[in-house]
């Protein structure tokens, strides 16, 4: 005997506003099987959540419907509920009545209609669903870290002053990330490098981090608490392990190329290190512009390393690693300004972008904290600052890059304390100086006559002696204007790392339509992703400064310690199962299997097919393929589906 | 004469085109009320006779949506699901059935507005096929 109560939820006005839930009520309480309807002003409060365990006691129920929001919201709350109640938390079903009815739809009798089919639906689906048990699996109490930036560090030393092992591993050479490019910080001036350095020692001399540099993961299988991640360590063209880090090689080598680092305001040499605090302190050779690798000669670097450390046939090295839970720090890229055609960077070379300024207002950049413009090497007295390059734009990217307004009223003021004649407008749509602190640092930089310019850039020009015209429309003024400058620096907004994708596919998590990964919900889960056990830390998330990337980092740090300080956790028991008594070995499902979840058994002496639980992951690819129906996925069945048909079209639950 | 107002059942997987659809609620864009969302933990775990039962209880039109290809949560569930489709065109064409009456769409989580727009759209096409009871079907 069958005995289901359904709860509807008003959510206040959410729901109740556009359905009519006493309707809804008397027409549920007809169905098949029925024994109680109650509607509820918020069903997921206590006194709701109570209503439904009196009910679950007092009443026998066996089986509950839901009539509330998404169950992406609060399924597991319900579970846990029928559970409290004694009953299993699997003969459970939400009719998503608010985002796929109340929401979405304005003719309160059709919406009132359709809430009751959804409730229909899940009724005749209840009805199907078996009582299932969680399966216990072991963790491995580790956590890989993707990205060595601020967040990366961050999430790193949280976990591992806990107690617990990281893997962290960073595709560049050194630690560091986007914040050790940066002289000083907003808005307290402090430099980057003192209050990121001291992070970056902590992480090489912690014993309970592997750190893992000039590395990518290149693959990750396995499910919460039980990742497998292969790393391939790129040769460094020299053995790490007898590097002294000297310098001698750097020192000695004929070879000068532009340097990333220094985002081409300086050169670098064919075998390098970042900057000079770099963890690990070990060059590099880049094998695209080493002499004796292109062309057979030189080998001065061999020569005069006193470690003899240089190996130039060094092959990479894979590295496999096991983890419980995965934290994606993998930062942010600069916007490339190229394609804002506009603006003429890279053709123009006093025009240059924000990240190109800093490096050059840095004491250890290229010019040594000096700013010059690029055509001439000329002090620059006229400059102008260009706002929401590639953000705000819809020809670019809608999003604002939340960093920009104060990056560019910081290296404003930083100028003007050097050079405190030099004349310098920002050219902005609106200032954001929205953080702690930030409006007070915005109001002493106008006290120091930066003339602030209302207006989006539409053109800039160049002039015969290298300066740069701005043109803009002056929105306060309600004119265009028009200003000759030595040099124009572009505020570039922030966009996901150039191989987020191939992470994203790595790890199956999901990106939003601006590219940065998504969180699983945007207010109360910012640092889960939709797969269990991958959490995000810093900006690949999305635009942020360091304070918010830091808070970020050790919320990711906290979660990811939810996982993996459990020994044992709980898997979903939504897999598949094999009637192994139906089963003909054809082993089509083996095939089809992505995880290697099946394998074919001998069973009296014929061929059957067997699911590992641990490894299947509940897609249901195989039930499909199964040519007599002997594979189901729990709860997930043809015959419940069946069933949800017939009640929707049919008429009956 | 009451206008033809067609019933549509939407499967959608768990990951991407379910929270597409959710992203339409939370964002409040309005669709045509006709569409009934089946949950399905995978566009790869839909058969094909659940479009072909849905068909024969009457359905109007009938939607599999599920993640973008090569974003599938289980690597390659949509890409099964775009064989089986293809195949459900010819079974489609075999039973005299009017094969725009099936639909297979790619609904990432982020878009809600792609998921409210393909309903509008799917809605409005099936208006103007008109009901099945009633044509030749």
């Amino acid at each position: 005997m069958t005995n289901i109560g359904i709860y509807i939820c008003h959510c206040g006005t959410n729901i109740a506003g556009m359905i009519d839930v006493e309707e809804l009520a008397r027409k549920a309480a007809k169905l098949k099987d029925v024994s109680v309807v109650k509607d509820y002003r918020y069903l997921c409060s206590d006194p709701g959540q109570d209503l439904i365990k009196e009910d679950i006691r007092s009443m026998d129920l066996d089986r509950v419907v839901v009539a509330a929001c998404s169950p992406r919201m609060h399924e597991s709350t319900y579970r846990k509920v029928l559970s409290e109640a004694g009953i299993n938390p699997f003969l459970l079903e939400i009719a998503n009545i608010r985002e796929q009815a109340s929401w979405v739809h304005s003719e309160k009798e059709k919406t009132t209609e359709k809430a009751f089919d959804l409730v229909r639906i899940a009724v005749a689906k209840v009805k199907k669903d078996e009582p299932l048990e969680s399966l216990p699996a072991d963790v491995i109490q580790r956590v890989l870290v993707i990205g060595a930036g601020i967040a990366g560090i961050q999430t790193s030393l949280d976990i591992a002053n806990i107690g617990y092992e990281v893997v962290l591993v960073e595709k560049e050479q050194s630690i560091g990330g986007r914040m050790s490019q940066l002289g000083k910080t907003f808005p307290t001036l402090d430099c980057s490098a003192c209050i990121l350095t001291p992070r970056m020692v902590e992480v090489s001399t912690n014993p309970k981090i592997r750190l893992h540099t000039y590395s990518e993961v290149e693959e990750i299988s396995g499910f919460i608490g039980n990742f497998h991640a292969k790393i391939r360590k790129k040769s460094r063209g020299l053995n790490p392990d007898l590097c002294t880090g000297c310098g001698e090689c750097t020192a000695r080598c004929p070879t000068k190329v532009p340097g990333e680092y220094d985002e081409g305001m300086g050169k670098r040499k064919a075998i390098y290190t970042l900057f000079p605090q770099a963890v690990p302190n070990v060059p590099v050779i880049d094998r695209a512009n080493c002499v004796y690798i292109t062309k057979g000669k030189c080998g001065i670097c061999k020569k005069v390393c006193p470690a003899g450390a240089i190996d130039y046939e060094l092959g990479d090295e894979i590295v496999e690693e096991e983890v419980g839970a995965v934290v994606v720090a993998s930062g942010f890229d600069p916007f490339d300004p190229t394609s804002k055609e506009e603006l003429g960077y890279g053709r123009y070379k006093n025009v240059i972008t924000g990240l190109q300024l800093e490096r050059l207002l840095h004491t250890a950049g290229p010019t040594k904290g000096e700013v010059i413009r690029p055509s001439d090497g000329a002090v620059p007295k006229r400059i102008a600052f260009v706002q929401c390059v590639g953000s705000r734009d819809e020809h670019a990217n809608k999003y604002c890059s939340r960093v920009c307004c104060m990056h560019a009223i910081k290296n404003a003021l930083l100028i003007k304390e050097h050079h405190p004649d030099a004349e310098i407008f920002i050219y902005y749509i609106d200032i954001r100086a929205f953080g702690k602190g930030y409006e007070e640092f915005y109001k002493r930089t106008q006290e120091h006559g930066i003339k602030f310019m209302r207006g989006r850039v539409a053109e800039i020009f160049e002039e015969n002696n290298g300066n740069v015209v701005v043109r803009a429309d002056d929105t306060l003024l309600g004119m265009v204007m028009e200003n000759e400058v030595d040099m124009a620096v572009l505020s570039v907004g922030m966009v996901p790392r150039s191989d987020s994708a191939k992470i994203q596919k790595l790890l199956g998590i999901a990106t939003g339509s601006d590219g940065f990964f998504m969180e699983a919900h945007a207010k109360l889960r910012p640092v889960e992703t939709l797969v269990d056990g991958v959490f995000l830390a810093g900006t690949a998330q999305g635009p942020k400064d360091i304070p918010d990337t830091v808070a970020q980092a050790k919320g990711a740090a906290s979660s990811a310690l939810g996982v993996i300080s459990h020994k044992v956790l709980e898997l979903s028991p939504l897999i598949s199962e094999v009637d192994e008594r139906l089963c003909r070995g054809c082993g089509d499902c083996k095939d089809i299997c992505e995880y290697g979840a099946i394998e074919l058994i001998t069973l009296d002496s014929r061929n059957a097919a067997r699911i590992n639980p641990a490894l299947c992951k509940g897609c249901g690819a195989c039930t499909v393929a199964c040519c007599n129906g002997s594979i189901k996925l729990r709860n997930f069945t043809d015959t419940a589906t069946f069933a949800m048909l017939e009640a929707v079209l049919g008429g009956e639950a | 004469m009451t206008e033809f107002d067609p019933r549509i059942i939407a499967f959608c997987c768990n990951w991407c085109s379910y929270v597409g659809a959710d992203l339409a609620g939370t964002s409040r864009l309005q669709y045509p009320h006709n569409v009934r969302i089946i949950r399905t933990m995978c566009s790869g775990q839909v058969f094909p006779s659940y479009i072909l039962k849905a068909l024969e209880l009457g359905a109007d039109g009938v939607m599999i949506a599920g993640c973008h290809i090569g974003d599938c949560h289980y690597v390659s569930g949509n890409k099964k699901a775009e064989e089986r489709f293809r195949m459900l065109l010819g079974i489609m064409k075999t039973l005299g059935l009017d094969a725009r009456r099936i639909r297979l769409e790619w609904i990432s989580a982020s878009e809600g507005v792609k998921f409210a727009n393909t309903i509008k759209e799917f809605a409005r096409e099936i208006k103007e096929l008109g009901p099945r009871n009633g044509g030749k079907e």
